[in-house]
């Protein structure tokens, strides 16, 4: 059988999926956490703690209020020592609030029984608002708060719920690990999804290198009517929304517009896994599955962490930093963040932490373009990468703009597969700072 | 405190490099010389020697002492331009015919542009035809294969396929007599014809053009469109009189279309970048080939019709554009 992907560019990087057999492990409740109030995309949230109040496990600690954010709550239970800014995984300041651990007293409305909870009885609307009381963002890595995305515009039709098991960058099988343990409470976020939307239908693609997941939730999903599993073919960047739209149905989602634009509607399904515990168990967004790798690891590792834990916890867990390390990532090979300090704390979007020694860490020397066209082939939105770097570079903004800068996702294949390894991305990321300004001026005035 | 290193993604390559491209073009030539050297000898590995070291010496020379930048002919550029120079010209031309080639290939066509992905020109085939223009009696006399196996100077030579059959079509000679004078079609498959020293081997050239399709380096967009429209135009006009055009096959291996379709045309700097771009670049030096091979002053095109559309790349990049992802469909 053809198993089904999308068509055009596309890259396939070496797997190195080191993680996918390892357990999901508890990991021990940190002395210390630093909850960032930023977690989500849009408006961090407001504190509604003090320093010197106590807290406890799951109760909520800011509250977003701007319709793109996402309320925050306490990790662990404790007192809140301090507020205030600290670095980011970005390395920008952003406000926090640090907790010291007593203990892990529960808020009592929380259900921490393990018992699987089928029946969904809610109306749409107040999942959809459960999902906002519990801090339930995207956890795939944008963290777009689900909440917006359950909220269907006037006019538009959702028709189906794509779940994203795809997990297309190298290294990180958090999302693996949670189909293979937790695959049925996934499925009855999924049916919970669906009723929020009104949809009858949804599709679970996973790329054939899994394939015991797969397998598992194919058997699952008997019990489960309406839920499709969708083998693909191993591509990267199959992960990024549009590129699954396409691969699932075959729909093509129109440049600077939503997939509820072809009725879809997209979340990882460690979201959908969220959202069951949300919804069936009262359960904040307050713990995630990462996974610690790296070729030089003994043991790479997946965890359920508490957010807010130090990424060094982390690491110290899974086996300790690797004598020659050069380089750590917050995410995917592919999209990840290079962090600059270990002390940062997990966020609700943190899906893995990638350790790289020395050797892997540094980029190749840049040579001349010699125009092969690879990262034009490459490019899975039909992009000239080359050419905007150029008009990037002699800052012609315009021209940038007419040759679709804006539809950059930025998932790096251009600057993967460049022989002579160009820093294409830096160049569009750039460049879509400075056109996505000109835009908002343009739409300002 | 420990450092790390922070940059931007992607934090990983596919490892491939110019270098390993370059060298991949090298290996994909083998075969081509290795014909060569059986058919013409030394005068084949005496030529690609001069033209590689010249060009390798050139360029060494313009980035130490002109440009004072760091060098780049480890990249195994200049090597491929050398090997290219040399497959176009006559085994047996003066070696200080070949050096003057070479420098302005090297010194010209492509380091007076920027060096490497920067000229706009095939800088092999600018130096050929820099010595076409300049030595057109040395440029014609081609060595006739296997007797002249240890010939320097002096070769027995004749003409190639194509003059004899350019000559026989002015002189109102019937297909069927200029057929008779011509090298069946499996010699000249195997090479076994008067040439250029690279060009004569189609089946040669064309492993190694499927060993550069499987290892990535090209694609099959220009060679095959660039063959396929010789070969479709040159059947029309078959069709449409066989007693004064020659059949296609004849067309698709004689002269240096294979070396040009395959190992000219498909030079990364000056083809099109789009895949729809390169079809319509393989079918513009397509057309432009037939035009000077049946109607031209010359017997053959290759290279001029290869030249031309270098000039119109960018133009053609302008045009033809990759298909967007999400391309609103214009009502």
């Amino acid at each position: 059988m053809m198993l089904k992907t999308f068509i055009k560019g596309g890259v396939h990087p070496e797997e190195n999926k080191l993680s996918s057999g390892a357990a999901i492990q508890s990991m021990p409740i940190p002395a210390e956490v630093q909850i960032s109030l930023g977690q989500s995309l849009g408006a961090p949230a407001k504190a509604i703690v003090a320093k010197g109040d106590s807290v406890k496990t799951g109760q909520l600690i800011a509250r977003g209020e701007a319709f793109i954010s996402a309320n925050v709550h306490a990790s662990v239970s404790g007192k809140v020592v301090k507020i205030d800014d600290f670095d980011d995984q970005s390395g920008y300041r952003r406000q926090a609030v640090i907790i010291a651990t007593e203990g892990d007293e529960w808020i009592p409305s929380i259900d921490r029984s393990a018992d699987l909870k089928r029946e969904c009885h809610l109306p749409a609307a107040e999942i959809v608002e459960k999902i906002h009381e519990m801090g339930i963002v995207g956890l795939g890595g944008a963290t777009f708060p689900t909440k917006v995305k359950m909220m269907v515009p006037q006019g538009k039709k959702a028709e189906i719920l794509i779940l994203n098991g795809v997990e297309c960058e190298p290294y990180l099988t958090s999302d693996h690990r949670l189909m293979l343990e937790k695959g049925e409470e996934m499925l009855v976020g999924a049916t919970i999804l669906m009723k929020a939307l009104g949809v009858k239908r949804a599709a679970i693609g996973i790329e054939n290198n899994k394939p015991d997941a797969i397998a598992h939730l194919t058997e699952l999903v008997k019990n489960f009517p309406g839920i499709e599993i969708i083998p693909l073919k191993v591509k990267y960047p199959q992960g990024a929304e549009k590129q699954l739209i396409k691969s699932v149905t075959g729909r093509e989602v129109p440049s600077m517009k939503l997939p509820i634009e072809v009725g879809c509607v997209v979340n990882n399904v460690g979201t959908a896994f969220a959202v069951y515990e949300a919804v069936q168990k009262n359960k904040p967004l307050i713990e995630r599955v990462v996974t610690v790798t790296g070729k030089n690891f003994a043991k790479p590792a997946n965890f359920m962490v508490r957010i807010g834990t130090p990424v060094n916890e982390l690491i110290e867990r899974a086996g300790g930093l690797p004598d020659a390390t050069g380089k750590v990532v917050s995410g995917g090979p592919m999209m990840g963040k290079a962090l600059n300090s270990l002390k940062v704390p997990v966020l609700k979007g943190t899906s893995g932490i990638l350790i790289f020694d020395d050797a892997e860490s540094k980029r190749l020397p840049v040579h001349n373009c010699i125009r092969c066209a690879r990262c034009v082939t490459a490019c899975p939105m039909g992009l000239e990468p080359y050419l905007l770097e150029k008009q990037v570079n002699n800052q012609v903004w315009d021209d940038a703009e007419a040759n679709r800068i804006m539809d950059c996702m930025e998932c790096g294949s251009c600057h993967f597969i460049c022989p002579s390894s160009r820093p294409l991305l830096d160049y569009l990321r750039l460049g879509k700072n400075k056109v996505g300004q000109i835009i908002r001026t343009r739409v300002n005035n | 405190m420990q450092l790390f290193t922070v940059s931007g993604s992607p934090h990983v390559h596919n490892n491939q490099s110019v270098q390993k491209i370059m060298w991949g073009v090298v290996i994909a030539l083998v075969p081509a010389l290795l014909v060569s050297l059986w058919y013409f000898g030394l005068g084949a590995l005496v030529t690609t020697a001069i033209a590689v070291l010249t060009c390798v010496i050139v360029e060494f020379a313009i980035t130490r002492y002109m440009l004072k930048e760091p060098l780049s002919i480890r990249d195994g550029s200049a090597v491929v331009t050398g090997i290219l120079l040399a497959f176009n010209v006559p085994s047996s031309v003066p070696w200080w015919q070949l050096v003057i080639g070479s420098i302005v290939a090297i010194g010209v066509a492509k380091m007076s542009f920027g060096g490497l992905g920067r000229n706009p020109f095939n800088p092999a085939l600018v130096g050929r035809v820099f010595m076409l223009i300049s030595f057109p009696v040395d440029m014609t006399s081609w060595p006739l294969p296997i007797q002249n196996r240890f010939a320097l100077a002096d070769a027995v030579t004749g003409p190639t396929s194509l003059g004899i059959v350019k000559e026989g079509v002015k002189n109102g000679e019937s297909i069927a007599k200029i057929t008779s004078e011509i090298p069946d079609y499996a010699n000249m498959l195997l090479g076994n014809m008067g040439g250029s020293l690279g060009e004569v081997s189609a089946a040669a050239i064309i492993l190694g053009g499927l060993y550069m399709i499987f290892r990535k380096i090209i694609t099959w967009h220009i060679p095959l469109s660039y063959l396929f429209t010789v070969f479709a135009f040159t059947g029309i006009l078959w069709l449409i009189n066989p007693e004064i055009y020659i059949d296609p096959v004849f067309h698709l291996i004689a002269g240096g279309l294979m070396l040009g379709a395959i190992f000219m045309a498909t030079d990364m700097a000056t083809s099109p970048m789009t895949w729809k771009g390169m079809l319509v670049y393989g079918f513009g030096c397509g057309v432009l080939t037939v035009l000077i091979r049946v109607w031209g002053a010359y017997p053959e095109g290759v290279s001029f019709a290869i030249l031309i559309m270098n000039a119109a790349t960018p133009l053609i990049n302008k045009g033809f554009k990759p298909s967007r992802f999400g391309e609103v469909a214009k009502a």
